[in-house]
């Protein structure tokens, strides 16, 4: 038996990257909450855990399910761009236009885009976070991609 | 990202989540880790051991649910720092012996009962825990007691007055009893 590593320490090494994530995926307002919803499914299924090859993957496949939940209880509505766009220019954040339009990506394309640029996963280690194949996460990020550079230029 | 981190030990708290709580606080000593499960108190790791070990061991013999939890532990914090002060005598603390089994936790109930400022030998804690020839026995359960300074295993000498062992080394054994009023304070 693989002894698991105490579940600070995946808080420790991973807890800013799911962040980053689901900054990327819900926003920064709702972000929090899916942050805590992530990481109590974590430590709910965590005990049973059998392949503990790549902790990192498995709770970004979490972040990115509490994500899509979020949409889907948010009826996806589109992200209050114009709201954010108001925000001071302190915004301590500068990425924050970015992000938003991000988050207002189709689910797939938006996960690939913040698994990639906000968490610097490979195409192989995106695709097994969304569960599909590589060359299908390379077709999500490339769609998402070219949707970013269409409305942010 | 602390808040968050902290809230989230709570809400795993109250959701039945968080199988072992712990935190490290200051002591004459060093640091000590302690950690709690929701039964009480089940690990006091003295400055001599790594922490990181620690964990690692309570995750593979208990539960791999371990979160760092500062507030879960604010009592027990609070009875050792009076304890170090020399302002407790007794701690009144819910504690988890599933750390030890069998002859041990005879021993090592005997040794919780051991008062404030009194010694025992190791042979009276063996007679205590119902067998008064299993010294040996009672030596080897003082040394692997998991609760240390709580379960005060300090208190355990050798019958002629010798000071025995102690897991967190000798100085800290002997600073205790100097403490509880029990050896002269040795640094004048």
């Amino acid at each position: 038996m693989t002894a698991l590593p105490p579940f600070q320490a995946l808080l420790d090494e991973h807890a800013t990257d799911v962040m980053a994530v689901l900054r990327g995926a819900v926003g920064r307002g709702d972000a929090e909450d899916c942050f805590q919803e992530t990481f109590l499914a974590a430590l709910r299924a965590y005990p049973k855990l059998t392949d503990t090859s790549n902790l990192r993957g498995w709770l970004l496949t979490i972040a990115h399910r509490k994500a899509i939940d979020h949409h889907r209880a948010n009826g996806r509505q589109p992200l209050p761009v114009a709201e954010l766009a108001e925000t001071p220019v302190l915004d301590p954040e500068p990425d924050a236009g970015i992000w938003a339009a991000v988050g207002a990506l189709p689910p797939k394309q938006r996960a690939a885009v913040a698994l990639r640029y906000a968490c610097d996963l490979p195409h192989a280690e995106i695709a097994a976070a969304l569960g599909c194949s590589p060359e299908a996460a390379r077709r999500s990020l490339h769609e998402g991609m070219k949707r970013l550079r269409k409305e942010l230029a | 990202m602390k808040a968050e981190l902290q809230r989230l030990a709570k809400r795993a708290a109250d959701d039945g989540l968080l199988d072992i709580a712990y935190t490290t606080t200051d002591s004459p000593f060093g640091p000590l880790l302690l950690a709690q499960t929701p039964r009480g108190l089940v690990r006091v790791s003295l400055p001599a051991y790594d922490p990181d070990e620690t964990l690692e061991e309570l995750a593979a013999r208990i539960s791999p649910r371990v979160l760092e939890a500062p507030a879960e532990l604010d009592e027990v914090r609070r009875q050792l720092d009076l304890y170090f002060e020399g302002k407790l005598t007794k701690f009144h603390l819910p504690l988890d012996w599933r750390l030890s089994d069998g002859f041990r936790v005879k021993v090592q109930r005997a040794i919780a009962r051991i008062p404030y400022g009194q010694t025992r030998s190791y042979m009276q804690v063996a007679a205590s825990a119902g067998n008064e020839r299993a010294v040996r026995a009672a030596g080897t359960a003082c040394g692997s007691n998991p609760i240390p300074i709580v379960v005060p295993c300090h208190r355990v000498l050798r019958s002629g007055g010798g000071l025995g062992g102690y897991g967190g080394g000798l100085p800290m054994k002997r600073a205790l009893l100097e403490l509880e009023g029990v050896l002269r304070d040795s640094r004048g």
